[in-house]
């Protein structure tokens, strides 16, 4: 008889999976055809769980398909089938569990399976352990990615077979990172948690530090005497650690004390007890300061019309009768401790990149502040004007690469276009703006400053009437897209590191220009000293005519950059000439290492302030510039000043 | 010393009686005391302008007289207006909340009534409690210091720093422009307690007078600011007629020369810096209530920049110039910007002013200073060499 059962559950055991391939997946189906009829996420679990563990090959396909609702029901005899299209109405049903072809059906006859997103959800999670060992490796980190946003317990052992089966090493090292993640999670093992917790040290993943502040999140709570059984983070001294008033409402919401009678509820009690103008025999309208209206409701309180007050001596007894402490949700000390270090060990690593990135931000600031500024510095070195219009260059750049977007829609081609165009259009500006305007105000540098701001008021208002108000759009090309990323801490856009090397290829070739070229030379003469050049025959008037256009080129430059991580509109240039103003005053008239510094200081002072009061960017341009009026009192000429003649006026 | 003054400067003598005779004329066409010919609107536009005058005088006084190009001069208008502002919206408020409060059970404590202000004040900004800064709105005569006070100390503390370390010319009209864009920058922020970007509002009602129409109080303050503006015009013709007007002048020609002879020269342009500042207060404190409304966006740099334009068009380092530059160009502008220029059909194109206005301003600004860089006032010289001719 025991031989008997004995055989008759091995033979049980054996046949099980074979018992379920025996009638195939559309057998199974059908034994559970009324909940995938109408599935929802509560019934669709032990559907799935049997699917699943029939391990029939075509189970993933069908799973796959059904999330994508991808799965038709015949009306006639309720099978599931997949379709594709075939002539007509008619289409082809495929057989889900052979993938053979299985006759034509009209579409009429058919009803498509529709789950709702919750049913999808569950469905995705049960498709994940195929994805996992799916052997492309495409979707196999899809999958993992999926995981990693949405994992429950079930998944830790899934995964952890699907390691072995790995051969990506990189896909490998994710999966592991993965686990190491669900271990901390869901781990039923506290040292291997406390293991896996350990093992994050110093790693700057979001994910990590998501996996682990759970860890260590804390409540308060209110005992009696000291606490026991509990994970205690820290006891709370009231007065230093908590606030009395906090630790007196957490007593009453604990219903270990009375609750206090809030000031809005004394008001409305006192308005109840309105007697013939009178409160407690105290006239309505004497009751215009609180103290008047404190004694009114004491008065109330003694005749036992209201709840009494809590005096701040029965409140400071009551707090200092219990204890407060921070108690972690995790009940487990070692788990707590260790992930508190590993924190910490974070915070540590996290910073150092963080500074990382600060750096990069500033620097990437810079480059654009150096673009924006070099022109200005050059025309305000050699030729001693302010020019107002400088903004107004950088905008036509702007446009210039805008309007060539227009009429080549490759924008490789079309940026690479638009640079040199705008170089021309607004060298062109610039020189017309030279030999109509500046030149006749030669030694008035402050009708200069005047003058070139109408100038810059006209074309402001020009663009406007042209362009319209609207932003307009100066797109990038698709290599451009997107960022460079280190790792969750550290990452730069590629237009900014397109626009710093921008920046570095503009330096060198100004600096070849100036130190290895006539046309450098006679700058650099006219620049310390505009007569004794002249009479060495340099033309000042031509070396300002070529300064002024070789500037405003340029801008015209930073105007292309610019446009491509901001919006293009006619103010563009406006919100840049402040900033470049300050690039030139703190660096130094007249020389591009002097921008450069002033350039790289103000970029870095913004992002650094910007630092500290994250929320508040506006606050930041306010601190920075107040920093430079005084950085003004005590480098007045500059961080690089000129020096001999130059300097003098 | 009045008569000196008189015989020293004839146009003075000749500007307060044109200054005066269009106030009454004014008076007498307006809705408020007189025929009504002139809309209350129009006076408030007419007021406003006397006030811009008035700071256009100020800037005349520290750029034509003493050469320092300041750019921020606006922002000094800017802080007149919010100190006085602060006033009418808080005893605004506190009418509207006392009148609210007064049909409550219980009659309101002080503690509530401040409350009431706050929420109502400060609600658009995310907050109910009064910042420190508004510590004396409830007295008039406290922010009434306070217009004089704020930016007068603002200037001093700024201009001591800049004129101490020989920041001059561009250099010093960079460093004041970007003065003006950090107060306006500062101003923005919701927390600056002087609520960010929808400043203060509801400026032309004064507390108390609520009864008193619209067209009896633009009178008033039209009434009010073509007193301070000759007062002003009489304060700057003063200052710039005696020993300490050759200084400043001398100071404007050559500093150099001047601070070899002796001259304190940073005393004398901290002098003079600090005196336009208040002057330029005052008169932001008569424009705003005028106004109505005064917010961040006021005080940017380029308002500044056109006060200088103004005086530039009216013609530096004559009184007169800059009240005619001020007048002129504003008043154009309001013109041209309200819609009521007729558009010039070209055919193919048709001007609207409203969007060419800028244009036209810009490059006749840049004719006006290649061409004429005396200005319109320089006319006037032309006229009178004439006459001696």
């Amino acid at each position: 008889m025991l031989r008997f059962a004995c055989l008759l559950i091995a033979a049980m055991v054996c046949l099980a999976p074979a018992h379920a391939q025996e009638g195939g997946l559309n057998a199974l189906l059908e034994t559970h055809r009324a909940k995938i009829e109408k599935p929802s996420r509560t019934t669709i679990s032990p559907v799935l769980e049997d699917l699943v563990d029939s391990q029939l090959p075509s189970v993933a396909v069908f799973l796959e398909n059904w999330r994508e609702k991808g799965v038709w029901q015949r009306r006639s005899d309720g099978r599931f089938f997949f379709v594709k299209p075939a002539d007509g109405d008619e289409v082809m049903l495929i057989d889900v569990d052979t993938g053979a072809d299985a006759g034509l059906a009209d579409r009429s006859e058919l009803s498509n399976l529709n789950p709702n997103s919750g049913v999808r959800a569950v469905i995705a999670a049960a498709l994940v352990q195929f994805q996992l060992s799916d052997p492309d490796p495409a979707r196999r980190l899809q999958a993992l990615t999926a995981l990693a946003r949405d994992a429950n317990q079930s998944h830790l052992s899934i995964l952890r077979e699907a390691i072995e089966a790995e051969t990506d090493p990189d896909i490998k090292a994710r999966k592991e990172r993965l686990e190491r993640l669900l271990t901390i999670r869901f781990g039923s093992d506290s040292a291997n948690r406390v293991a896996a917790i350990e093992s994050f040290a110093g790693d700057p993943g979001v994910d990590a530090r998501a996996a682990l502040n759970p860890l260590v999140a804390t409540s308060i709570k209110v005992f009696d005497a000291t606490p026991e059984g509990v994970n205690v983070a820290r006891l709370l001294t009231p007065g230093s650690d908590i606030e009395p008033e906090v630790a007196y409402q957490l007593l009453v919401d604990a219903g270990k004390a009375r609750p206090i009678v809030p000031l809005s509820e004394r008001k409305r009690a006192l308005i109840a007890n309105i007697q013939d103008g009178a409160v407690a025999d105290i006239p309505v309208a004497d009751l215009v300061t609180q103290e008047a209206r404190d004694r009114a409701y004491l008065a109330l309180a003694a005749a036992g019309a209201v709840p009494p007050l809590v005096s701040r001596e029965e409140q400071r007894s009551a707090v200092a009768a219990h204890v407060f402490a921070e108690i972690y949700s995790e009940p487990d000390p070692a788990l707590t401790t260790a992930a508190r270090q590993t924190l910490s060990d974070i915070s540590g690593t996290v910073g150092f990149y963080r500074f990382i990135s600060l750096a990069l931000d500033g620097l990437s600031l810079a480059s654009i502040y150096f673009l924006a500024a070099i022109g200005l510095a050059i025309t305000f070195g050699v030729m001693g004007v302010i020019n107002m219009a400088h903004g107004e260059f950088i905008m036509i750049g702007a446009y210039t690469g805008y309007v060539v977007q227009q009429f080549i829609p490759n924008y490789t081609a079309s940026i690479l276009v638009a640079l040199p165009l705008a170089f021309a259009v607004a060298f062109m500006a610039g020189v017309a703006l030279e030999r109509l305007v500046i030149r006749h105000l030669a030694h008035r540098p402050l009708e200069t400053l005047l003058a070139t701001f109408g100038i810059s008021i006209a074309l402001q208002q020009i663009a406007k009437n042209i362009f319209g108000t609207q932003a307009r759009p100066l797109t990038s090309p698709s290599w451009l897209d997107g960022a460079w990323a280190l790792n969750d801490v550290v990452s730069v856009s590629y237009i900014r590191i397109a626009i710093f090397v921008l920046a570095v290829v503009f330096m060198g070739l100004l600096l070849f220009i100036l130190k290895r070229t006539r046309l450098g030379l006679e700058i650099r003469a006219v620049t310390q000293n505009p007569r004794m050049a002249s009479s060495m025959g340099i033309n000042p008037d031509r070396i300002n005519m070529m300064t002024f256009g070789l500037g405003s080129g340029i801008a015209g430059i930073a105007g292309v950059a610019i446009g491509l991580f901001a919006k293009v509109t006619s103010e563009l240039g406006s919100g840049y000439i402040v900033q470049s103003f300050m690039t030139v005053v703190v660096g130094g008239v007249g020389n591009i290492w002097g921008t450069l510094a002033g350039a790289g200081m103000i970029g870095s002072l913004q992002k650094v302030i910007e630092f500290f009061n994250p929320s508040n960017t506006l606050a930041a341009q306010t601190y920075m510039i107040i920093f430079i009026i005084i950085f003004i009192q005590f480098r007045p000429k500059g961080i690089i000043a000129l020096k001999g003649r130059a300097a003098g006026d | 010393m009045q008569r000196s003054l008189f015989a020293q400067q004839p146009s003075v003598l000749i500007f307060i009686s044109l200054l005066a005779i269009f106030t009454i004329v004014i008076t007498v066409l307006s809705e408020g005391f007189g025929l009504g010919l002139v809309s209350t609107s129009f006076v408030k536009i007419l007021g406003k302008t006397l006030c811009l005058c008035l700071i256009a005088i100020a800037m005349d006084l520290v750029w034509g007289y003493c050469g320092i190009l300041s750019l921020g001069h606006f922002a000094f208008f800017g802080l007149g207006g919010y100190m006085i502002g602060m006033w009418l919206m808080y005893e605004r408020t506190k009418d509207i909340v006392i009148a609210s409060l007064a049909s409550a059970e219980l009659p309101p404590t002080a503690e509530e009534i401040r409350e009431g202000i706050g929420t109502q004040i400060f609600g658009v900004v995310g907050g109910a409690e009064i910042p420190v800064v508004w510590y004396f709105a409830d007295s008039l005569f406290a922010q009434l210091a306070l217009v004089v006070l704020v930016p007068g100390l603002l200037a001093l503390v700024f201009g001591w720093l800049a004129f101490r370390s020989r920041v001059t010319g561009v250099y010093l009209s960079i460093l004041t422009q970007a003065m003006t864009l950090a107060l306006s920058l500062y101003l923005f922020q919701n927390d600056s307690g002087l609520r960010g970007n929808n400043g203060l509002s509801g400026l032309q009602n004064l507390p108390g007078l609520t009864d008193v129409p619209q067209s009896v109080v633009s009178v008033w303050f039209f009434l009010a600011s073509a007193l301070a503006l000759g007062l002003g015009y009489l304060l700057a013709a003063w200052v710039v007629s005696g020993k300490f007007g050759n200084v400043i002048r001398a100071i404007r020609d050559d500093e150099t020369r001047i601070r070899f002879m002796g001259y304190p020269v940073e005393a004398y342009k901290l002098v003079v810096f600090t005196l336009t500042a208040v002057i330029a207060a005052i008169a932001g404190a008569l424009y705003y209530p005028q106004a109505g409304i005064i917010n961040p966006a006021e005080i940017a740099p380029i308002a500044s920049i056109y006060l200088a334009v103004w005086v530039a068009i009216g013609g530096r380092g004559r009184l007169y110039g800059a009240v005619i530059g001020a007048a002129t160009v504003s008043l154009l502008s309001s013109w041209f910007t309200g819609g009521q220029a007729p558009s010039i059909p070209l055919g193919f194109y048709t001007i609207n002013w409203v969007d060419w206005w800028q244009v036209l301003l810009g490059l006749g600004f840049v004719l006006v200073t290649l061409f004429m860089p005396k200005g319109i006032g320089g006319l006037f010289d032309r006229l009178v060499r004439k006459d001696a001719a």
